[in-house]
């Protein structure tokens, strides 16, 4: 039996934070990507486009992530695909993470007044250009405090790739205290150190939110 | 290649899902009226301009700790926190009644903040109005201030109820027969593991769908419908 002193749990559970913000990276970016290109499929006013978003947002908030990183997991080793756990979750994750920044977003740009679509088409710009050049402009800056504040769920949301495997700040806790036999003092340690991820992001988005309702 | 699927086997083991949907229900209606209450009270202590002028100062500091530690960790560490770390501590508990106060500690923390914005909207006139009906303290605040923020914010608590019942999901890793266990228990026993969850997924959704509007519905009719 190897025996751990608190250095060891803390150093083991500080090298496991790694893999937590490597995915919450993925998730997050990837999130994103997948996120705009639906917000952009939402405006583009194509026929059953707003409605195929519509039901992916519905989807993906009305099951619980849980679910749905199982069956990307179970689902794609189905398909043939060898799943490792990095593959699944970060796609699981990707995919939750798309659905709520889309929806976010999506009112963000519905926040901007009716009148600056309508006067950046009397000046003849086109669709791409009204985007690009009147709206997406004043949308980002009304939505950068709400997708900091998204990007805590997103961190907290990774905890859960524990459950199909993947060795995260919450799977190398659970496992440690399996082998310490002290899970009080080890949760803890894990706690803490989710916390330390979270609130200086919480902070941050507080602090932009309060700033964004200044310069109204 | 080709992929077979196969719903028969998991919708013959209706039992274990409809324990499943019972629990989590059963968890999530409790976990919902303890966890309100928890948050008025603590919402209560933090509101501006009506509870934390009242409030002692170690008090507010307090519960602010607990919202945003609550709020600043993910649910299964609060879970395993309370199944796993309390037991070492002394207090040992069943997965169920960990379950119920992980979830009730975790909605308190997120319906405080919810509530609070509802009372820190009373309009400074209805307090003074209150008082000048000679209303103590706790008159004004169940009688004025509350029913009104409640009705403001109902929509976000709902969502947030929502939120918490999916959440519950997390309860069946440590044992408790909520309806992710029943997938689990499902697909241990004929390997099916993709359908079990499609299945117990769609059941969440649909269950996300009847619980919000049960409670929107409930809301408009009962709580704050007649004027």
């Amino acid at each position: 039996m190897v025996d751990f002193s608190l250095w060891d749990i803390i150093r083991n559970l500080l090298l496991a934070m790694r893999w937590t913000v490597g995915l919450s990276l993925i998730a997050f970016i990837g999130g994103g990507l997948v996120g705009l290109l639906l917000l952009m499929l939402r405006l583009s006013k194509l026929k059953g486009a707003s409605v195929f978003v519509s039901c992916y947002v519905q989807l993906f908030q009305g099951v619980p992530l849980l679910v749905q990183l199982f069956l990307a997991y179970y689902g794609m080793g189905l398909f043939g695909i060898n799943t490792s756990p990095w593959v699944a979750a970060g796609m699981g994750l990707t995919l939750y993470a798309s659905a709520f920044l889309t929806e976010i977003w999506r009112g963000c740009v519905e926040s901007i007044p009716r009148g600056q679509w309508e006067a950046s088409q009397s000046l003849a710009l086109n669709f791409a250009e009204q985007l690009r050049y009147i709206i997406l402009p004043q949308a980002f800056k009304i939505s950068v405090a709400p997708t900091v504040g998204f990007l805590v769920q997103v961190i907290k949301g990774t905890a859960l790739a524990s459950v199909i495997g993947f060795m995260e700040l919450t799977k190398v806790g659970k496992t440690i205290a399996n082998a310490t036999f002290s899970p009080f003092l080890v949760f803890s340690c894990v706690a803490l150190m989710y916390f330390l991820l979270c609130y200086p992001v919480s902070l941050y988005a507080k602090s932009l939110e309060r700033k964004l309702h200044a310069n109204r | 290649m080709r992929i077979e699927l196969d719903f028969w086997a998991v919708l013959s083991e209706w039992p274990l899902l409809l324990t499943g949907v019972g629990w989590t229900l059963a968890l999530t209606a409790a976990a919902v009226v303890v966890g309100t209450a928890l948050g008025i009270g603590c919402a209560w202590v933090r509101a501006r301009g009506f509870g934390a002028e009242h409030a002692p100062r170690w008090l507010q500091n307090l519960v602010g700790g607990y919202v945003e530690l609550i709020r600043n960790t993910p649910f299964i560490i609060q879970l395993f926190f309370i199944f796993f770390g309390l037991p070492a501590a002394g207090f040992k508990l069943s997965a169920e009644t960990a379950s119920f106060i992980a979830m009730v500690i975790n909605l308190g923390a997120y319906a405080t903040e919810i509530i609070r914005a509802g009372l820190e909207t009373t309009p400074k006139g209805q307090i003074e109005a209150a008082v000048s009906l000679a209303l103590n303290r706790l008159q004004t605040f169940t009688h004025v201030v509350l029913p009104p923020a409640l009705k403001k914010i109902w929509p976000s608590l709902v969502s947030q109820v929502v939120i918490v019942m999916l959440g519950s999901s997390v309860c069946g890793q440590i044992s408790t027969q909520e309806l992710s266990y029943a997938a689990d228990l499902i697909q241990s026993n004929n390997f099916r593991s993709f359908e079990a969850f499609m299945v117990v997924g769609a059941l969440y959704l649909l269950l996300s769908f009847a619980v919000r509007h049960l409670l929107n519905w409930a809301g408009a009719t009962f709580l704050f419908g007649r004027r």
